[in-house]
């Protein structure tokens, strides 16, 4: 790392997380400005975009190459008050909260009091959402049936694609103009909306280019007054490539870079679409700049590198916008789900992992910064050393790299209608998301809480934490004499309530559609400028929504027992195990033993246990497989919590695996929380069992003592046990490689960890099993590893 | 006749019991009685109960728990070829260990031959205490062995072990000289096994069997020697099983003090590792 990065990296880390007023105040002075203006609203959203970029203070780091933030300063977040409107108490909260807090100073507080509250309280979108959506509706997600992505953020999820690096922003403004002027486009009965959302594209790509003459111009003026002659030359230069990209294509791996990070401004300055933006696969991406610039020797290797950590600390600078009401109570993620893919394969189909994929993977090991986040895409055309490489990143305990199967995700893509060329060019995104990079909107519409549903219809309806009816009448379940009626009940339960959710998101994703459309996300997605149709309004050339179904363990481990305990073995009456779990198993815990340790469970390659997983999935796939959205595309499965299992978990009440009331549900496709007691390859079976190429992304984690990874036999073995799960067609997994810390956590709560196997020397063993001197022998080992 | 085997055991994701992802079946029952042995539960030829403590929210429950059963060659080879895949991408295999597989030959040698059907490599951790007549049935079966060398004198070793070590090194020498692939494995107890005669004793052996099958200089040894430090793992287990640890107050052996060990080995030849 260079004294450069260091001081780069050091302040990035150090800088406190605020609340800004600007991008609020401009938005709210632009929109009161136009009030009287007649304009359509692709207009009034392009002139929007241009009025914040010609207007917010351009901020450049000492000692920066590559520039532009999204606030005043690095960690200075907007608000985008159009969404949702931050109300005194939301700053209070973001202000005062344990985790991830936004310090909201006092002339903030009282600019959001006076000026920017007032305005758009009753104006923000999310108003207009909440007016529209049904009672129904609101009674299940008030219930914690589902969540609504798009009630403080604009849908997004979407990644760049190679287009950037080919046109600039003036190559756009022709191909809008060829579409202008295209022979019968006066004719088509929607031009003159067609013509007004090209406008509005236009302004938006002008806009961008015009912010990066403004830096242009402050660089140049720093120039004037810097005294180390180094870095006035650097300044000077970094004043010529703003003012090259993003008008021209780029020329150089710095532009290259340059430019990309400009997009990224925009798209998050626009809105705040989900997931930020991201740059996807970037060892693509920079390659053909890369190779270039050693060939002249207008770079060296160290230069690139060094620009590639000024570019990751750039995202580091970008936290997430922060959220208002409940949601900014409980959600304290910092990271905003940029995910950097690295490897995969090319679009011709041959292995894509260069030179640079092993640059970028020291670049993620010497940054160890939360974003952005990255991933590698393993082929079955991979080379070993790319994934023992990124493995011995992955052991140091930092989460990532994680694990993606290329060919999976080329199949998924491709069942749902993508050409082979988009498939191979797409990757995962967010968590582990599946799209077509530059072509695709796959908008997450909401997490779907499956054992909510189960609850639901054990209660005949009612949702037991409040008393309220919110689902149908299914029969008292006391009365079912098979587990099959029972799973009929649920899934009359299961369609009702995905009913009332694509309803929903089909309501919200029109009011996206005409009133809150993205002109400059739209510049970069194709065919968004062909279609003369704005990106939240199904410009994109692939339009997809999706459901993410949470608490898949949780609900095969509680159907498991049922079916176990009070159908086949008849341990217990359907009354006497709803009444255990009425009663949260006090005076039950007899019973609840047995639930716990004595049930079969998901995760150990057992079909008793694994056949309800599969039943569940079915039924979640069935309910919302190919059911239309709004923009002309159709709606589609993940499944993946982030961390909202715990949310969900917190109202739902005891479920019949033995779960205590409002403790966390499973995690992704995981089995319960330490409910897989026969190692890693049974969890990676069990999970291989639901059809993962019908979905567009899963999300497996798994745990693990680092000592797992010590050696390189060690990591062939994890490397054997990646590829094994990738050839039986699974999506994603992540190595939680686990610390101190969460053994001492497994020492006080034992249950919890039942999975937990740890080397003790030459052998392996379950952590509950061993004594506690030994136990505390691990822990401290463990501590030597991490860093 | 449909035969069974006594097992305790089958665990998946073994990484320690032979190359690349294993699943190791676990034989009960063993004709040795080490002071040091790590799976006391395995010693009898016999199920047996135990009491395990389960924990839920804080509130301890005693749960009665059997260790053995009968099972069939059919019910193991299920369980193992459940990870096939993992056998297949990673190039492991299954290993037979115990107790003492070799204790229940005609079972082991049943399993063996299903495996060696599926193409599986496979693996045989034996202390070795077998008649001439059960290794050589065996023997053609295995790929590697993986072979416990404990105490070269054998008024020692019958102390600390209970047997002979007689036919130990009787089998050693002939599975060598049949060109098996053979992976020692030495616990070192403090003041038991580590002592400089057994040491130098264990050294004169390998230099007397590398003598017998001189190996030209680019393939390297066909022998490799494992040091399995000295562990009090099994303290928990002794308590739970009722049964007697000869070595309750002997502290565990870090590897870092087999560094010196090691060298010893790898100057002989030998490919050494410590821990399995």
């Amino acid at each position: 790392m260079t004294d450069r990065v260091k001081k780069l990296r050091d302040q990035s880390l150090k800088a406190i997380n605020r609340i800004s007023a600007e991008r609020a105040v401009l938005v709210t002075d632009f929109y009161k400005s136009v009030t009287h203006r007649n304009l359509s609203i692709p207009m009034v959203r392009a002139l929007n975009f241009d009025y914040i970029l010609t207007h917010k203070h351009i901020c450049i780091n000492d000692g920066e190459l590559i520039v532009g933030e999204r606030g005043p300063a690095p960690k200075a977040c907007p608000t985008y008050p159009e969404i949702c409107v931050h109300s005194p108490e939301d700053l209070e909260i973001l202000d005062k909260r344990q985790k991830v807090s936004f310090k909201v100073d006092e002339e903030t507080r009282r600019i959001y009091h006076e000026n920017i509250t007032p305005y758009w309280q009753g104006r923000s979108n999310r108003d207009l959402i909440m007016g529209q959506v049904s009672s129904e509706w609101l009674a299940a997600y008030k219930a914690g049936v589902f969540t609504e992505f798009q009630e403080q953020r604009a849908p997004g999820h979407t990644v760049a694609g190679s287009k950037i690096y080919r046109k600039g922003m003036l190559d756009l403004i022709d191909e809008i103009h060829d579409v202008l002027l295209q022979p019968g486009f006066q004719d088509d009965a929607a031009s003159s909306a067609k013509q007004e959302e090209l406008k509005a594209m236009e302004i938006s790509a002008n806009a961008l280019i015009k912010f990066a003459e403004r830096h242009a111009g402050t660089l140049e003026q720093l120039a004037v007054v810097e005294k180390s002659r180094k870095r006035k030359k650097e300044l000077l230069e970094m004043a010529g490539i703003c003012r090259h990209v993003p008008a021209h294509a780029p020329r150089t791996f710095h532009e290259a870079l340059q430019y990309y990070w400009f997009v990224h401004l925009g798209v998050i300055t626009e809105l705040n679409p989900w997931d930020s933006f991201n740059p996807g696969r970037l060892d693509q991406h920079l390659y053909p700049f890369y190779r270039q610039g050693i060939a002249d020797g207008s770079l060296t290797r160290d230069r690139a590198m060094e620009l590639l950590q000024c570019f990751w600390i750039k995202f580091n600078n970008h936290p997430a916008p922060p959220k208002v009401g409940v949601t900014a109570l409980e959600s304290n993620t910092y990271t905003d789900f940029c995910l950097i893919n690295l490897g995969g394969v090319k679009s011709d189909g041959s292995d894509a992992v260069n030179e640079l994929t092993y640059m970028l993977l020291d670049v993620i090991e010497k940054m160890r910064l939360l974003q952005p986040g990255s991933m590698v895409q393993v082929s079955k055309m991979s080379p070993d050393r790319f994934i023992y490489r990124t493995l011995n990143i992955t052991k140091t305990g930092y989460g990532q790299p994680s694990f993606f199967n290329t060919d999976a995700i080329v199949q998924e893509l491709l069942s749902q209608g993508k050409s082979l060329e988009d498939a191979r060019n797409g990757g995962a995104s967010g968590c582990v998301e599946a799209g077509a990079f530059g072509t695709e909107a796959y908008i997450l519409s909401g997490y779907f809480n499956l054992p909510k549903v189960l609850e639901v219809t054990l209660h005949n309806g009612i949702d037991p934490r409040t008393g309220k009816m919110i689902g149908l009448l299914t029969g008292d379940p006391a009365t079912f004499s098979s587990f099959d009626q029972l799973m009929q009940a649920f899934q009359k339960q299961l369609n009702h309530f995905i009913r009332i959710k694509i309803e929903g998101n089909n309501t919200i994703g029109k009011i996206f559609a005409e009133k809150m459309p993205v002109p400059f996300l739209s510049l970069i997605i194709d065919d968004c400028i062909t279609n003369g149709t704005d990106y939240n309004a199904g410009g994109a050339r692939y339009n997809t929504t999706y459901i993410q179904g949470v608490g898949l363990g949780t609900i095969t481990d509680s159907l498991t027992a049922i079916r176990h305990h009070v159908f086949d073995r008849k341990l217990v009456s359907m009354s006497g195990l709803m009444r255990a779990d009425d009663q949260n198993f006090k005076d039950f815990e007899e019973l609840q033993l047995e639930l716990v340790y004595h049930t079969p469970k998901y995760g150990n390659d057992e079909d008793y246990a694994d056949d309800q997983a599969r039943l569940v999935f079915e039924l979640f796939y069935a309910a919302v497989n190919g059911q239309a959205n709004a923009i002309g595309g159709t709606h589609r499965i993940n499944l993946l919590p982030t961390t909202c299992h715990v949310y969900f978990g917190s109202v739902t009440g005891a479920t019949a695996d033995g779960r205590n009331a409002w403790q966390p549900l499973s995690e992704g496709i995981s089995p319960v929380q330490g409910a897989d007691r026969k190692g890693p390859t049974a969890v990676l079976k069990s999970a291989a069992k639901i059809d993962h190429i019908r979905t567009g992304g899963t999300l497996l984690n798994q745990k693990l003592s680092p000592d797992f990874f010590e050696g390189d036999e060690s990591i062939h073995k994890m490397s054997s046990l990646i590829r094994s799960y990738f050839r039986m067609d699974g999506h994603h997994i992540q190595f939680n490689v686990v610390s101190a810390d969460t053994l001492r956590d497994a020492q006080q709560h034992p249950e919890l960890y039942r999975d937990l196997i740890v080397r003790v020397a030459g052998y392996s063993d379950y952590f509950n099993d061993l004594g506690e001197d030994l136990q505390n022998e691990i822990i401290k080992r463990t501590e030597h590893y991490s860093i | 006749m449909v035969i069974r085997g006594l097992i305790f055991d089958i665990r998946r994701f073994t990484v320690h019991d032979g190359p690349g992802i294993r699943t190791t079946v676990f034989f009960k029952g063993c004709p040795l009685t080490c002071w040091w042995c790590h799976n006391p539960e395995s010693q009898d030829f016999k199920s047996e109960r135990s009491i395990k403590n389960l924990v839920l929210s804080g509130t301890k429950f005693q749960h009665s728990e059997t260790t053995g059963n009968f099972m069939t060659v059919d019910e193991v080879m299920a369980e193992v070829q459940k990870d096939e895949i993992f056998y297949e991408e990673s190039g492991g295999g299954v290993t037979f260990s115990g107790g003492e597989p070799m204790m229940q030959e005609p079972f082991l040698h049943a399993l063996l031959q299903a495996s060696k059907t599926l193409g599986w490599h496979t693996a045989v951790d034996t202390s070795g205490y077998a008649t001439h007549k059960a290794m050589e049935h065996t023997a053609p079966l295995v790929d590697l062995f993986l072979y416990d060398v404990k105490l070269m004198n054998d008024e020692l070793h019958r102390k600390y072990t209970g047997v002979s070590n007689k036919p130990i090194l009787e089998n050693l020498e002939f599975l060598y000289r049949s060109g098996k692939n053979i992976t020692l494995r030495f616990p070192v107890i403090p003041g038991i096994t580590d002592t400089y005669d057994n040491i130098q004793q264990i050294k004169t052996l390998i230099i007397r069997l590398q003598s017998q099958r001189p190996v030209p200089m680019a393939h390297g040894s066909p022998l490799s020697i494992h040091l399995l430090p000295y562990h009090t793992i099994a303290r928990d287990k002794y308590r739970r099983f009722c049964k007697t640890n000869q070595l309750e107050g002997v502290h565990d052996l870090k590897q870092e003090a087999l560094a010196g060990l090691k060298q010893e080995f790898e100057e002989m030849g030998l490919t050494v590792k410590i821990g399995g």
